[in-house]
């Protein structure tokens, strides 16, 4: 599998290769375009990506050629609002909207699932493709459950599924996290749904709510590759790790410099092994002291480096959104992308970052290339 | 028949040449015209059918009432026009 990863930005798609010295922009896609996220398929090396046209809607396009070419596919669509709707539980006071705002997640199907695709949106609405992206279909079970009225949007107007895992020893055991509405799993493929994630705490909600699995505003879930089990989050609240799929979750306390950002990176191989790149909790949302850090734990949580060499140490204000950090198939490269616009990779697990550009569009999205 | 238009700006996406289509309300005359071309039905029409948030259209220069049935009625020899719905700087 080449050195390769590629960049959603707010002005485009990009594509970064590891040359003989040093990682560079190799080729730029929908450029002037909106590109919220991009995913690429490790079982047949397609790229999808998701553009927000403002005007024009939401839209996918999908490329089996590296990019090269691109070719339109549907957008997933919700189905007709019931004349007379009126929602049961609606929080907020307000009754959920029925049409796409965002593409927020896109995760392919299992190893053995040629075709199936898995895209999270805002308002809420959880869809399924069986042919790579050319149909979509609402998943109903999660979106008629009566809890899925509760759902509320965390800084957004409208609630969104933002991260799916699909088990690799079992594609129909999937976990998904929605800000806000905790972390929900299927193991039938979706046919049904329970929510899980006991023990996440929002501290921002009244004491009796505040273990409400159903307020809980996850920013992001990862699972580990090699250990499916082991999950982590990065919640508006803090750092939580899961030994059980998401099942439960242990808030992990007194990481410094903050606990507090959007994005995680677990290992592939190693479940004790994560990345997070912290801010200001949680407001202001800028790196604690204007310096630019990574922290890493190896051992579940019990300790972290804070990792600096290569990365701005004065006067940053660099914000990395949830889906903007990756980890390679290796483990040892890692890449991330920020709201200003700047880049950086490691080829050493964070020890060290090499800058790739500090004048890209705010970035949304970073996705390395990995096998299937 | 009516005559419809689309904004420049919509070209780079999906070709929307001017057309005669035949129609008696905004939805129908729509409709007529996605008839052919159903790649721009969803840059114009969301996803419940109504006119997008920021999408704007006019008939004989004057801006349409009815967003979401789009029931406005549109007179044999109109002309619609489908643009961009400016708001803010």
């Amino acid at each position: 599998m080449p050195a390769r990863f590629h960049v959603a930005t707010r002005k485009g798609l990009f594509t970064v290769e590891r040359g003989a010295a040093r990682w560079s922009i190799a080729r730029t896609h929908f450029l002037g375009d909106n590109c919220t996220l991009v995913l690429h398929d490790p079982r047949d090396g397609g790229l999808i990506a998701a553009l927000d046209h403002g005007h024009f809607g939401v839209k996918l396009h999908h490329s089996r050629d590296q990019g090269a070419t691109w070719k339109e596919i549907a957008a997933p669509a919700y189905p007709p609002k019931p004349e007379g709707y009126v929602p049961k539980m609606p929080a907020q006071g307000l009754p959920a909207e029925w049409s796409l705002k965002l593409v927020w997640a896109l995760a392919a199907g299992g190893a053995k699932e040629p075709g199936v695709l898995w895209c999270g949106t805002q308002p809420g609405g959880l869809f399924r493709s069986e042919d790579g992206g050319e149909s979509w279909s609402l998943n109903r079970a999660l979106w008629d459950d009566p809890r899925r009225e509760e759902w509320m949007g965390g800084g957004a107007d409208s609630p969104g599924i933002h991260s799916i895992c699909v088990d690799p020893r079992d594609a129909k055991h999937v976990v998904i996290a929605v800000s806000c509405g905790g972390v929900w799993g299927t193991r039938d493929g979706g046919r049904s749904w329970a929510i899980a994630g006991r023990g996440l705490r929002a501290e921002f909600m009244p004491p009796e709510r505040q273990f409400d699995q159903n307020v809980q505003d996850v920013h992001l879930v990862v699972q580990c590759k090699a250990q499916p089990d082991a999950i982590w989050a990065q919640h508006h609240n803090g750092i939580f790790r899961s030994g059980d799929a998401g099942e439960t979750f242990t808030e992990i306390s007194g990481v410094k410099p903050s606990v507090f950002g959007f994005a995680v990176a677990v290992h592939p191989r190693e479940p004790g092994t994560a990345w997070f790149v912290p801010a200001i909790k949680d407001e202001k949302r800028y790196p604690v002291d204007g310096r630019l850090v990574v922290t890493r734990t190896r051992d579940a949580g019990r300790s972290f480096d804070i990792l600096s060499h290569g990365l701005p140490q004065e006067q940053a204000y660099d914000l990395v959104y949830r889906h903007a950090l990756d980890v390679d198939a290796t483990g040892d490269r890692l890449a991330f992308g920020s709201t200003t616009g700047s880049l950086w990779v490691s080829d050493d697990a964070g020890d060290s970052w090499q800058t790739v550009s500090l004048n890209l569009p705010p970035v949304y999205a970073v996705r390395f290339e990995k096998d299937g | 028949m009516p005559i419809v238009r689309f904004t420049q700006n919509i070209q780079r996406h999906v070709a929307c040449p001017t057309r005669e289509v035949a129609g008696i309300t905004v939805r129908s005359v729509l409709e007529a015209y996605f008839a052919d071309n159903a790649q721009a039905r969803g840059y114009v029409l969301d996803d419940q059918g109504s006119l997008r948030k920021h999408m704007a259209a006019f008939i004989d220069g004057q801006q349409i009432r009815d967003r979401e049935r789009l029931s406005d009625e549109v007179a044999p020899k109109a002309v619609v026009d489908v643009v961009q719905a400016l708001s803010g700087g």
